[in-house]
């Protein structure tokens, strides 16, 4: 891990000796198109349809950064990348933008010269197990075993979480989600821990899901966002406001459907007339047009649109807005004024 | 001998043979003789059977009866029938084969599969017209055009780089010997010019070659990115490609690991080693991300011709030692032999040595092939989405979260035709080169 990091972040060092990649933005605008990373597969955040559109969660985001530099949301190419190849992919320059479930922490904000630009999800890892052996709390999990994917910051959590319960689990390395979920099923581990999102996703696709609960602890703060290369403030500044647009676009309640005539209407709102750029120059200020939130907003709808569709509780993922309802409504989801 | 006493009785004909006994001749006689030879048999025949049974017991139902070819997901599958949900291979058939490959534009990859076939025939079989080989040397360019399009002018640029290469290689030596430089200094400095010459070329001469001819007749198909370029159609042009050429280049390197010429062996015995002492997976990581560091920023360098590359490097070495183990297995008086006819080295390794040695080769070179195909799948790792990369996008659609066996299964059918056609033709070409040495 330790020689994983160390290269990676030399690795970064020497795209930016080489100084290739200095200004993104410029490079983005020039060449027309983002290039957006994203996951090689999660449910609900990334995945193809059926005639081969990247599609999901954290892909709607990247089209919405697209939108609103472009006024298209299709002037975006899609790199999958893997959870080993997504910070190599952009510090080298491969891809302008990375949103792939990705989470921030110290070390890959600072050691490996990342920008880590807001949150669009939080989550954090929780624990499944079926109803039928009547456990209700994860202080009851005292020797039980426990399917876990090996060499995820989730085992590290797991451990500590144990150790600081003074409990013991017999741990089941697995590699992949669906590697979990088939040993799941079949009994070879009594729990599986991995993000409540992905809890919740796994169940989903169960034949009887009402026999499993998730229970209610969460052990980790895992808050997944975009990130750009360090240096990139101008490129970094555009893909956290788009976010924080979708955001304040909530609050504000403008959507897909009503973003045209809120911008055209003598909207009362003043902080609406900054966002969708009737009032100021705040699309002047980051180097864009004036509509950028309006064709940002028109991509997939506010943030609440974009979470509904694809991951919120009338999906087959059927998460609960949680800790990711606006601050106004109980959740921690708050963006900066906009002014 | 009129008075001669006839004998009893004299068979005027032969007595025609009786049928076996039923008991030995027959579907019977070739169970009792293959299945129940004795009581360990009987009870192994017995138990395998009943296995094969408990096996097509579950399968069969699953897979024919209570599957489930329309549906728009899993739960709608779930609320037909419980058997296999092939709803997903019928929806998502086409993003295996060609990736995200435009759609339009999909005949193409299409002809340049139904073309392959016409290149590797005469390769294959030796019924087959001899002028096709022309085809097949051209193959590879065509293909090329074909699946990534762009100006025809940029691949012939390409190749015209190889001819370059291959023509001083070709003419240079005898020059070069006609002064005072001996026959194998003569071949290195040739070797060394063609290298050096063809670079030159494809470093500063293509793309004015290209223009210049696209100007004056542009002959291009719409440009395809490779980006664009996944599933079957990812592993079979890393498969294929690699295939085709790591046999050479292992001949090649096998040979120059026997070669006197120390420069020549050290270099041939250096890369062998080091390509073998290294996982394929680095090699990868390599082509992928080492490359994008040191080639000068702005270079276009695919990804999969990077790829392809790495690949054909990784089964040339390995390719290199099975024929090795051919070559080692020549008695010593096969190359007497071609040296007292008086053939130079390369004739008396075209005629006499190589033919024997790539025959005894055949299973461990079709060996590799067939590993070196199922290896394309480790491409996963830097994120092509070969058929097993695209699983993750499909399975993370949410309508067809949670589906395992079909997809996993329609992928290994597609492995086992590809693998299982190489294993039989090998079996055909041993029988068929089989001229009784044993």
């Amino acid at each position: 891990m330790r020689l994983k990091t160390t290269l990676i972040a030399a690795a970064a060092a020497t795209a930016f000796s080489v100084g290739a990649h200095g200004a993104t933005l410029d490079d983005v605008k020039a060449k027309g198109f983002i290039q957006c990373g994203v996951s090689t597969g999660l449910a609900g955040f990334a995945f193809t349809d059926s005639d081969g559109n990247w599609d999901g969660f954290d892909v709607v985001f990247c089209r919405a950064t697209a939108a609103a530099v472009f006024g298209d949301p299709n002037a975006i190419k899609f790199t999958p990348t893997t959870g080993k190849t997504r910070f190599t992919a952009l510090a080298s320059g491969e891809i302008d933008l990375l949103y792939r479930n990705t989470t921030w922490t110290l070390s890959r904000d600072v050691d490996l010269k990342f920008s880590f630009l807001g949150v669009n999800y939080y989550d954090g890892q929780g624990f499944m197990i079926r109803k039928d052996m009547g456990v209700s709390s994860a202080s009851e999990l005292d020797g039980a075993t426990v399917c876990i994917q090996t060499g995820t910051t989730t085992e590290l959590n797991l451990a500590d979480f144990f150790r600081a319960n003074n409990m013991n689990y017999e741990p089941v390395p697995i590699e992949t989600n669906a590697e979990a979920q088939q040993k799941y099923l079949a009994n070879a581990c009594d729990v599986y821990t991995t993000d409540a999102s992905g809890l919740a996703a796994t169940r989903a696709t169960f034949e009887d899901p009402e026999n499993h609960v998730i229970l209610p602890e969460i052990i980790s703060k895992e808050p997944l966002g975009p990130l750009v290369r360090h240096g990139d403030n101008a490129w970094g500044d555009i893909v956290r406001w788009v976010l924080n647009a979708l955001i304040i676009a909530e609050e504000k309640g403008i959507t897909a459907a009503n973003v045209d005539s809120m911008a055209s209407a003598d909207t009362k709102d003043p902080e609406i007339k900054r966002l969708l750029g009737v009032e100021g120059n705040y699309g002047e200020m980051l180097g864009l047009s004036a509509d950028w939130a309006v064709n940002a907003i028109k991509t997939g709808g506010n943030y609440g649109e974009i979470f509904e569709k694809h991951i919120g509780e009338n999906t087959a993922i059927g998460l609960a807005r949680g800790l990711n309802a606006l601050w106004t409504e109980g959740g921690i989801l708050y963006a900066p004024p906009f002014r | 001998m009129a008075g001669e006493k006839s004998v009893a009785f004299v068979a005027e004909q032969q007595i025609p043979p009786s049928p076996p006994p039923v008991r030995t001749g027959g579907a019977l006689g070739w169970a009792r003789d293959n299945l129940f030879s004795g009581v360990f048999n009987s009870v192994a025949t017995l138990l395998s059977l009943a296995f094969v049974a408990y096996i097509l017991a579950m399968v069969v139902p699953w897979l024919f009866i209570d599957s489930v070819w329309n549906a728009s997901s899993l739960q709608g599958c779930r609320e037909v029938d419980d058997g296999a949900c092939l709803a997903v291979i019928n929806e998502r058939f086409l993003q295996f084969v060609f990736g995200f490959y435009p759609e339009e534009l999909r005949w193409r990859p299409i002809l340049a599969f139904v073309l392959l076939f016409v290149a590797i025939w005469p390769a294959l079989f030796s019924s087959a017209p001899r002028k096709l080989l022309i085809f097949s040397a051209l193959y590879p360019l065509l293909a090329y055009w074909l699946i990534w399009g762009g100006s025809l002018w940029g691949p012939v640029g390409a190749v015209v780089g190889i001819a370059i290469g291959w023509a001083c290689i070709r003419f240079l030596p005898p020059l070069l010997a006609r002064g005072r430089l001996d026959e194998g200094l003569a071949f290195l400095a040739a070797v060394g010019a063609g290298i050096l010459g063809a670079a030159l070329w494809w470093l500063f001469c293509v793309i004015a070659f290209e223009e210049a001819l696209s100007t004056v007749l542009a002959i291009s198909l719409e440009p395809v990115e490779s980006a664009r370029l996944g599933g079957f159609l990812l592993s079979t042009i890393i498969g294929v490609s690699g295939i085709a050429g790591s046999l050479p280049i292992g001949i090649v390197l096998a040979l120059g690991r026997q070669s006197n010429l120390i420069l020549i062996k050290g270099v041939c015995v250096g890369f062998i080693e080091f390509i073998r002492g290294v996982p394929l997976i680095t090699l990868l990581f390599v082509a992928w991300l080492l490359l994008s560091y040191f080639l000068p920023p702005g270079t276009e360098f695919d990804l999969i011709l990077r790829v392809v590359i790495m690949v054909t490097a990784f089964a040339s070495a390995y390719m290199a030692e099975v024929i090795r183990g051919g070559l080692a297995g020549l008695p010593r008086g096969q190359y007497e032999a071609a040296d007292s006819l008086g053939l130079d080295y390369w004739k008396s390794m075209r005629l006499i040595v190589l033919p024997q040695a790539l025959k005894i080769s055949i299973p461990g070179i079709v060996n590799t092939f067939i590993g070196l195909f199922k290896d394309t799948t480790l491409v996963i790792i830097i994120g092509l989405l070969d058929p097993v990369g695209l699983l993750q996008p499909i399975r993370a659609d949410q309508n067809w979260n949670g589906i395992v066996w079909e997809l996993y299964g329609f992928i290994a059918l597609f492995f086992f035709i590809f693998c299982f056609a190489m294993s039989r033709y090998s079996m055909y070409l041993e029988r068929n080169l089989d001229v009784g040495h044993r």
